[in-house]
């Protein structure tokens, strides 16, 4: 079965934003509001600075407690990929999976439901990659099967050291950002 | 120095999480003084003296659905959703503790009815007569009576541990990721409802003999409340921060003060000289008690959204 994922090369990352502009128009996502968003993360001690730019979004995590805690059943795992998702007809707004989620990826949209990256999951299906994936200029994105030996994602993930965000809270997180 | 900024603006999420407002601390603390209600009116029907506990047994009971409904009515102006909230009965997941709630919630509700049926006020008796003959039918039947009992001390048990598991259960906010909050909220609740009897009751027997039985929950919840803090502090550097959010940071001053001092330590030092005959009773320390009770829920509930997990930047 296919385990969905993506890599993103924080060298080539330049924070021009067009994943988060290509998501909002590919998903309809109200103003205000972003699945998708740029981190700019400087660490070190001046002048030895370290500056790193990261699209973010759902981790798609394979451990996800906004799943667990979802008291409608509206959050799952899709059957395609293992992408976690919302029905929306299906959510009462208790925001217990904003709660449970460690990177703060989901929000309420402005109609009521809870919200979030889908991994564009409809052009997925349609055989393509996601909106962010798709329109990045500096190609620093990458979508694929992480459980075939032979996608892009897996053969990144063996040639390059990467990390993911907040391994510790054991979500399983299923994006990977090379260093 | 580690510092992150986020592109990110999403409303009740940046710049602090802010999803949880006063409809959930009132309705956690209306759901654990409900608890409490439940268990101590459950006891003294189990023990068959609820002739004599007059307040606990007969008065408790319509009050708790009172509360409750309030309760319940804040967390449904709480949902985001909420004319879908019904969804929450059309399926039950095992790992939510929030689907946990809700079937407890709706089997909460004729436990707290078959124990109001006990004593039915004169004017709905006129109103409904056949309440009337389903309460003499239960008045006769002490075993029915026994069983209301132990239904109400199991639900307000299950109740009041769940108001603290649902935000235990988030492994995302260290400070709620404890489960000494179930028992905390559980202990909090029946203090709570402790102190309300102790301060409404006119039987004096009923009244001192719950003040004792506060005494000890308030003595009970701050060993909960030291155990609380204790398992924080010595776990990971997440949860170590976030128990300094109530130890020294911007939640301290109202969990000191509210909570602890006002909440707790005062009325608990004021009923125990009271109870031994050396100052009247009087509605200050039970007022605080249950003042402390719901400051309790709105430190937690806010404090709990500010702690969250940060990425350990090692440099040298």
């Amino acid at each position: 079965m296919a385990r969905y994922g993506m890599v993103i090369d924080t060298v080539r990352c330049v924070g021009c934003m067009d994943c988060v502009v290509a998501c909002k128009t590919e998903n309809g996502v109200p103003e205000g509001y972003n699945r998708d968003w740029i981190a700019y993360e400087t660490t070190g001690t001046f002048p030895s600075l370290h500056t790193e730019i990261r699209s973010e979004r759902c981790n798609q995590c394979d451990n996800p407690p906004c799943v667990y805690c979802c008291p409608c059943g509206a959050s799952h795992i899709h059957e395609r990929g293992g992408v976690v998702l919302v029905h929306h007809e299906k959510c009462s707004g208790c925001k217990a999976c904003i709660a449970a989620c460690p990177y703060d990826a989901r929000f309420i949209h402005p109609d009521g439901y809870a919200d979030k990256c889908t991994l564009c999951i409809h052009r997925v299906e349609a055989g393509k990659d996601p909106a962010c994936v798709a329109v990045c200029p500096t190609h620093c994105m990458h979508f694929g099967d992480l459980d075939d030996p032979n996608s892009t994602v897996n053969r990144l993930l063996h040639s390059r050291k990467y990390h993911a965000l907040l391994t510790d809270a054991g979500t399983k997180p299923q994006l990977f950002y090379l260093e | 120095m580690r510092e992150l900024v986020l592109t990110r603006t999403n409303p009740m999420i940046d710049p602090r999480l802010h999803i949880w407002g006063w409809e959930i601390a009132l309705y956690l603390f209306l759901g654990g003084i409900v608890a409490g209600m439940m268990i101590i009116s459950g006891y003294f029907l189990l023990k068959g003296r609820h002739k004599e506990m007059t307040c606990s047994c007969l008065t408790l009971p319509p009050v708790a659905i009172g509360l409750l409904s309030i309760g319940m009515l804040a967390l449904f102006f709480d949902l985001e959703h909420r004319w879908y909230f019904w969804r929450m009965y059309l399926t039950f997941q095992p790992a939510s503790p929030m689907s946990w709630g809700s079937w407890i919630l709706l089997l909460v509700y004729p436990a707290l009815f078959a124990n109001a049926l006990i004593r039915v006020p004169a004017s709905l008796e006129r109103w409904l007569p056949i309440l009337a003959r389903w309460s003499r039918a239960v008045q006769v039947r002490p075993g029915i009576i026994a069983a209301i009992g132990s239904a109400n001390i199991t639900l307000g048990i299950a109740l009041g541990i769940y108001t603290g598991i649902l935000l235990s259960a988030f492994g995302a906010r260290p400070l709620w990721n404890s489960a000494v909050l179930g028992l905390l909220f559980l202990t909090s609740g029946l203090s709570s409802a402790a102190a309300f009897v102790h301060m409404i009751s006119r039987n004096k027997d009923e009244s001192i003999l719950l003040a004792k039985a506060d005494n000890a929950f308030l003595t009970l919840e701050l060993v909960l409340i030291l155990l609380f803090l204790i398992g924080l502090v010595s776990s990971t550097r997440v949860h170590l921060e976030a128990a300094m959010l109530v130890l020294t940071g911007p939640y301290a001053p109202a969990f000191w003060v509210f909570v602890v001092g006002l909440g707790i330590v005062i009325p608990l030092f004021i009923q125990s000289l009271a109870v031994r005959h050396r100052i009247a009773h009087t509605p200050l320390a039970p007022l605080l008690v249950v003042a402390g009770g719901l400051a309790l829920r709105f430190v937690i509930v806010a404090a709990g959204q500010s702690s969250h997990w940060t990425r350990l930047i090692l440099t040298n």
